[in-house]
């Protein structure tokens, strides 16, 4: 094998890929009467890859992503009420102002620690969980923003109460969203990531600037998360201050810790996992499932998180090798 | 001609600790330059100052004439220095065609390019590729970092500081920890680099710093005890007390 | 306005019995723990249970609390904790989140999501005026034990082989397992001491701040900001940021109520972008 074609075979479209989208939209036809709940698995899994993008290949622990997520929400909703009841264009601009948001909030995790890191994440969404708060003659307050009504997708497609139209919406948005994070992650620039996150020693004596870099995919994780945000404000036509509560940070780093980081499909994996399962034992009592979710991440730390987190890679790829036409 | 590398009164202190003291050193242009010492001498630490991943406590170092005292890391690697680790610093997951791939492609320039595909800039492969074939790593290239052989990595922490095409290579003890049936191909390889770069190397091994270097440093406790050609350090008897240990036999 | 000030330093004493713990842990090993907040709450709610089922005394249960924390904090550190050290700061949030996720469902199962309410001895309420200033007779109280406390944990860093061997052992593992001190024996005590005072803490704190299953996550950012901007080379430091952190809160939440929390966290970030390893912590060689 040719380096060249080493290379580029990583970044080449494997079936397990091409089956997970087919699924995906298959899942629209399959399940018609579950499109509220697939539109919400679209969305914490936009969530979560925004995540995997700063966690998984720039190694930067983030406890207040929900920071991103919520300013991309609020956006949504103010845009709508206020500007225009369009979503495409909402959705841009919520997620110019993520962006905004992150491009800033990423110079306070270049410098410090692990610690220091998770500290300042952490408190940046704290402080815009207050803002939210007492600003509650914008927001809405604990109880929410009223009269966010969307109009019809680019005047074509408009929304209806079964989520079907809404499913779809995140479903594109998604993938362009993939698309897009796919490209970025197979670049020169992408490798230099892994590299700072792996040994940012040798990332710098070998003329990398961490700096840069980390910034870069800092406002771009940012942009995702605000995406996703805004895509929940208009598909559920509200939006309220748990769009920046801790458990929604807590959430995603959940949903990368059972899908795996690092590999971009984790986020989408470990959302389905984590949607189904919260469904199933949220029904006895909020408490149940915390408890179950607590031994889930003190076993799967103790075992080790790559013996475990490989998993659905080993598989893909297992499977993949059985398929006829795969050249070896 | 401007020397490659000076440094004037250059200190490191760590809290009480003087690592390094006023240590004013030159480099010529293109010389084999061998930094010896006791072990804690303050070698690496040295390197550390040199290369910018430690700020000095004062003191200043000029490349090639210019000042590069306060410059970042990345930054000096851009002007020409590079340098490899006593202990690797190598990137685990990543396989010795990406690692040197990387190197060379930020060399060009193309390091932060996220449009490209990795692998499709045939320039920046054929030289990764070249390196690997001169570093005797061919073989492996595909191979993760973490599932190759000591020598091999050892190989390739040298081979990632000569993609970067380096005008000044500081190497500290390349062969350091090698089995004894492999460290001919590091020598082999120290010694046959291009004449233009110029080398600054930390060892141990006296025969290969007296064969290979034509100008010797010889740091104790922090500070430049001995300076001057091999003929003239080798002799000194002031040196064979301090760093052998004990007055030499005749 | 001096009265908001003793109430302050009354909450920045207790911030600091709760989060010395933590101080040692992170200073020590360098582990990131998360799940300090659930031993505090197992002290509070070990006290209510004490007090409203089998009657025992407020002061009785103070010591009872501090040692069935700590307890527990020993078998969680031999059992559990000790696989953690090496492992990445990544691992340890995660961890630590999953066994605060268990303890907070735990009790939530066992007493119920309502706040706890502990009556307090008659002894303890009230109030009196000293020039002027209205001091609360529990507040003084926590100010006293706390202070003590302090004093005790300082002489004991300071005055004894253990501490100093703490102290060694906190500069550097390595080299102080090199000189023959038990590290890990050393941890495991730490570790359990400091368990025990955050069991005290919610003991003591639980008529202040109030006791019910979301205060291991409500806290866990205070406990933070005590050990980051105090700095974990001293206990002086610590103690400095929880009274800065327990007067600011107190006066902020009185002088401006509509900002309530966020003056700390601006603050707090503010502190950990110009001094990210602490406002008070020594530059060392870590």
């Amino acid at each position: 094998m040719t380096p060249a074609g080493f290379l580029l075979g990583k970044s080449r479209w494997t079936l397990p890929e091409l089956i997970f989208w087919a699924v995906a939209i298959g899942a629209y036809f399959a399940f018609p009467r579950r499109h509220l709940l697939l539109n919400e698995i679209a969305v914490l899994g936009l969530f979560a890859l925004s995540l995997d993008l700063i966690l998984g290949y720039a190694g930067i622990v983030s406890l207040g992503h929900a920071a991103f997520f919520g300013a991309g929400a609020y956006t949504a909703g103010l845009f709508a009420k206020h500007v225009m009841g369009e979503p495409v264009t909402g959705l841009i601009v919520s997620a110019g102002v993520s962006a905004i948001l992150g491009f800033a909030a990423s110079f306070m995790v270049l410098r410090g620690t692990d610690l220091t890191r998770l500290m300042v994440t952490l408190g940046v969404a704290l402080v815009l969980y207050e803002l939210a708060n007492h600003l509650d003659w914008i927001t809405g307050g604990a109880d929410g923003m009223l009269g966010v009504v969307m109009k019809p997708i680019l005047g074509l497609f408009a929304f209806n109460f079964r989520g079907s139209t809404a499913y779809l919406y995140s479903l594109t948005v998604l993938f362009l969203a993939f698309l897009l994070a796919r490209r970025v992650v197979h670049s020169p620039f992408g490798l230099s990531l892994r590299a700072v996150k792996e040994n940012q020693l040798r990332a710098s004596s070998v003329g990398i600037a961490p700096a840069r870099r980390i910034v870069a995919i800092y406002t771009l994780a940012a942009a995702y998360a605000g995406t996703a945000g805004a895509l929940l404000t208009q598909t559920t036509q509200f939006v309220s201050l748990e769009v920046l509560d801790f458990t929604r940070s807590a959430d995603a780093l959940l949903v990368l810790v059972i899908g795996g980081a690092g590999y971009l499909y984790g986020g989408l994996i470990g959302a389905i996992v984590f949607k189904l399962l919260k469904d199933a034992l949220s029904i006895a009592s909020p408490a149940y499932w915390l408890f179950w979710m607590g031994i889930f991440l003190v076993i799967l730390v103790l075992v080790g998180r790559d013996r475990l987190m490989g998993w659905p890679r080993a598989a893909a790829e297992r499977i993949a090798a059985y398929l006829p036409g795969r050249k070896r | 001609m401007t020397a490659a590398l000076e440094t004037f009164g250059l200190s490191k202190a760590f809290g009480g600790f003087q690592a390094v003291s006023d240590v004013s050193l030159t480099v010529e242009q293109g010389s084999r330059h061998a930094l010896i010492g006791p072990n804690g001498a303050g070698k690496t630490t040295l390197i550390n100052l040199l290369t910018g991943v430690l700020k000095p406590t004062s003191g200043t170092i000029l490349l090639e004439g210019q000042p590069i005292t306060t410059l970042p890391a990345h930054e000096r690697v851009r002007r020409g220095v590079a340098r490899t680790f006593q202990v690797n610093q190598l990137f685990p997951d990543l396989t010795p065609l990406e690692t040197v791939g990387l190197a060379v492609s930020e060399r060009h320039g193309g390091g932060s390019s996220w449009w490209r595909r990795l692998g499709s800039d045939s320039g920046v492969l054929d030289e990764a590729a070249d390196v690997l074939t001169r570093m005797r790593l061919s073989d492996v290239m595909t191979v993760p970092t973490s599932s190759l052989p000591y020598g091999k990595q050892r190989l390739l922490e040298i081979a990632v500081a000569l993609a970067c095409r380096p005008r000044l290579l500081l190497l500290d003890e390349p062969a350091a920890g090698v089995p004894e049936g492999e460290r001919h191909e590091i020598l082999d390889i120290v010694a046959g680099l291009p004449a233009e770069v110029t080398v600054l190397l930390i060892e141990h091994d006296m025969d290969l710093v007296f064969s290979f270097a034509n100008r010797i440093s010889v740091l104790v406790q922090g500070r430049l005890f001995a300076d001057g050609t091999p003929g003239v350090v080798g002799n000194d008897p002031r040196v064979r007390t301090v760093y052998l240990g004990e007055e030499a036999d005749g | 306005m001096l009265t908001i000030l003793f109430d302050g330093v009354a909450y920045g004493m207790l911030l600091f019995v709760l989060a010395c713990g933590l101080v040692v842990t992170l200073g020590l090993m360098n582990f990131v723990n998360l799940a300090h907040g659930a031993f505090a709450m197992a002290g509070g709610y070990v006290t209510v249970v004490l007090m409203t089922r089998y009657g025992v005394p407020f002061l009785a249960c103070l010591p009872i609390a501090f040692v069935a924390t700590a307890l527990i904090g020993a078998v969680l550190e031999r059992t559990l904790y000790m696989r953690m050290y090496d492992r990445s700061h990544l691992d340890q949030v995660l961890f630590t989140i999953g066994l605060v996720f268990i303890a907070v469902a735990i009790v939530h199962f066992l007493m119920g999501s309502q706040t706890q309410v502990i009556r307090l001895p008659s002894y303890l309420l009230g109030r009196f005026e000293v020039f002027g200033v209205g001091i609360g007779v529990y507040r003084l109280f926590l100010i006293v034990v706390c202070g003590a406390l302090a004093l005790v944990l300082q002489w004991i860093l300071a005055s004894t082989r253990f501490g100093s061997q703490l102290r060694a052992a906190v500069d550097d593992a390595r080299v102080a397992r090199g000189l023959g001190i038990r590290v890990s024996r050393i941890f495991a005590l730490t570790f359990a001491v400091g368990s025990g005072l955050a069991g005290l803490g919610g003991a003591l704190g639980a008529e202040i701040v109030g006791l019910d299953p979301t205060f291991p996550l409500k806290f866990m950012l205070y406990f933070l900001v005590v050990v980051t901007v105090g700095g974990t080379s001293s206990m002086t430091g610590p103690l400095l940021a929880a009274l800065l952190l327990g007067i600011t809160d107190v006066m902020g939440k009185y002088l401006f109520p509509a900002f309530g929390a966020f003056i700390i966290y601006t603050v707090m970030i503010a502190v950990l972008m110009i001094r990210p390893s602490g406002l008070f912590a020594r530059v060392g060689t870590r």
